[in-house]
């Protein structure tokens, strides 16, 4: 038979998780001296965002220091060959009429820097793979859009961002990177050359 | 604008007393007759959206969640959105399907769901149609639900289907049994089939307050639980083993008349067990400036409603208050309260328990509900007979043969111990 107190219990169970959702049902709760605590974990996503950890990753940018003319990136295409869906598309160096590569801020750059958003999956392993540190993972997730090749393909405009921003978001992964660029500047820098990334 | 008690029956004859200006008497009598149900046919449509909504907001608090909350504040457009989606989508009808049966079956479900709301008396004076058999006619008209199921989901020709309408007719016939033997004490004692003869003999005690109203009570709601195929007794849609079971078949509009029905009757179910047993729209003589004031509170602390809707609300419900306070809290508010709290105990029934097994369920309809109704009639026959011998010997005699009772069948129905199972080689 299914009659017993464990039926009675249940509905008890059910009833205090009822009551305690409402701060009207824990008062009453504590009223008769019973511990409530509210175990609502719901968070009402587009009123209301979690605070994501440091190391959150959703897709990557291109890291430029100062104007996006200066960006990082010399087009070396490590992370188009390394991209294991191959969701990067590079199109580089740039190069004069005599096939002589372009410098600008005294590196060379891409003509075209492509990254195919509905194919990334968010890897991290262009970011491991570059020389340069030219390519960072970004933190934001609403990347939702209506039309797969005209907004789902992130051109080199949309991909750049500012070191700032990367500071910004990634605070300890940023100083890192800045550590490594300072050191390797400096080791440069006995040797003239044009004006130093800023 | 005298009573609150007769609002609703006021306003019905001050319209019947327009249209008698300029109608002759036979058409008077079709209009207050069309009135009446046009009433209920557009409330019930209303209650069972509202139901979904009430449920889905219970279970999911009962589960630490939200529950509808983007549709309208506090997701109240909900129902509203779903019925739409219900409108606009595809009705597909298997192949191979009776077409003409599938699709007259969720039809047939709904019509007795919304034709129980004729004798059920909402408050004093406001029942459709005052049968003198009212009791017999619901047991009737809910009795057809059972056809409905079998007749779509015999016609949806599919596996799931079928087996879950069959474990409804089986269910719902192995239920109807004790749900009607529990009203027999009632009729015993009450002398009256008419629903409001009924709720009127509740004046002075309700019939929960009595030994044999207590079981009879809770026999008649656990068959009516049953009946309209809820937790715990839900196997003729088990989700988890048949799909949709009856309804698997079904989309669309059709998908929602069954929905529709099992809601309507789950509410009617709640609404006769307060009429038969927790005294219908009778309660105590509390005056309506409380509940007027309660309601203000509510609306004003209703934190998501916009701010001119708490104010103006607050305000309608003080006025309510200060027009009507001296009189006493209108016996349909009475009425939609207890059904409205038998409700959540669905509702809280679904939160709650697991499904039980097939053989649990026949066993509890067979083996304990059926005999306790016996029982609880022999009580209720002990009840009317010892009235002389004064109220001390009749509570006790008639609880003892419950409890007694009660007892026997727990343990005549003990599951027998498992034997050691010896092996007889391997030891």
């Amino acid at each position: 038979m299914i009659i017993g107190g464990g039926v009675l219990q249940g509905l008890g169970v059910t009833f205090k998780t009822f009551l305690e959702t409402y701060p009207w049902g824990r008062g009453l709760l504590r009223l008769l001296r019973i511990p409530a605590a509210n175990g609502l974990v719901t968070v009402e996503y587009p009123d209301v965002k979690q605070q994501h950890h440091e190391r959150f990753r959703v897709f990557p940018f291109l890291v430029y220091d100062g104007t996006p003319e200066n960006l990082r990136c010399v087009s070396c295409k490590i992370c188009e060959v390394e991209c294991p869906p191959q969701c990067i598309h590079i199109v580089g160096p740039a190069k004069d009429e005599q096939g002589r590569p372009l410098k600008a801020y005294g590196r060379t750059y891409p003509v075209k820097f492509d990254i195919d958003m509905s194919i990334c999956m968010s890897c991290r392993i262009c970011v491991d793979v570059c020389p340069f540190d030219a390519i960072e993972m970004d933190n934001e997730y609403e990347l939702s859009a209506q039309e797969r090749f005209s907004k789902l393909i992130f051109n080199q405009k949309r991909l750049l961002k500012s070191n700032e921003y990367f500071q910004q978001i990634k605070p300890t992964e940023a100083a890192e990177v800045d550590a490594r660029l300072a050191a390797k500047a400096a080791k440069a820098a006995p040797k003239p050359a044009e004006p130093p990334p800023a | 604008m005298s009573s609150i008690d007769q609002l609703f029956v006021n306003a019905k004859a001050a319209l019947l007393s327009l249209a008698a200006q300029w109608l002759p008497g036979w058409a008077v009598a079709l209009v207050s007759i069309l009135l009446t149900i046009g009433v209920i046919a557009l409330i019930a449509p209303a209650i069972m959206m509202y139901l979904t909504w009430i449920e889905r907001k219970i279970i999911a608090r009962m589960q630490n969640r939200f529950g509808p909350t983007r549709v309208g504040v506090y997701g109240l457009a909900q129902p509203l959105a779903d019925g739409l989606k219900m409108l606009i989508k595809e009705d597909i009808v298997p192949r191979g399907a009776d077409g003409l049966l599938h699709l007259l079956a969720p039809i047939v479900s709904v019509v007795p769901a919304i034709l129980l709301f004729a004798v059920l008396p909402f408050g004093r004076n406001m029942v459709a149609a005052d049968l003198n058999i009212g009791l017999l006619y619901f047991f009737a008209v809910s009795s057809v639900g059972s056809y409905a199921i079998f007749m779509g989901g015999w016609a949806s020709r599919s596996k799931f289907s079928a087996l879950g309408a069959m474990r409804a007719v089986a269910q719902i016939i192995s239920y109807e049994v004790p749900g009607v033997l529990s009203v027999v004490a009632v009729i015993m004692v009450s002398g009256t089939l008419s629903t409001v003869s009924l709720v009127e003999a509740q004046a002075d005690q309700w019939f929960v307050f009595t030994p044999w109203g207590l079981v009879g009570a809770l026999i008649f709601f656990l068959s009516g639980v049953a009946e309209v195929n809820r937790t715990p007794f839900d196997m003729p849609e088990a989700e988890s083993e048949l799909v949709g079971g009856f309804h698997t078949e079904y989309s669309g509009m059709k998908f929602a008349l069954w929905y529709m029905a099992e809601f309507l009757e789950s509410f009617a179910i709640c609404a006769f067990t307060v009429t038969f047993f927790l005294g219908g729209w009778q309660g105590p003589a509390i005056p309506f400036w409380t509940l007027a004031l309660l309601l203000a509170v509510i609306v004003a602390t209703g934190s998501r409603l916009p701010l001119p809707v708490r104010g103006l609300g607050a305000l309608t419900m003080l006025a309510a208050g200060v027009m009507w306070g001296a009189q006493p809290i209108p016996s349909w508010a009475w009425f939609l309260a207890k059904t409205y709290a038998l409700v959540f105990v669905l509702v809280w029934f679904r939160g709650t328990f697991p499904r039980l097994r097939a053989d649990q369920l026949m066993g509890l309809a067979w083996k304990f509900l059926l005999p306790m109704a016996l029982l609880n009639v022999l009580a209720a026959g002990i009840w009317v007979m010892v009235e002389e011998q004064g109220v001390m010997v009749r509570w006790m005699l008639s609880a003892a043969v419950l409890v007694l009772g009660a007892w026997a069948l727990v343990m005549a129905n003990r599951p027998a111990p498992l034997q050691r199972r010896t092996y007889l080689f391997a030891d």
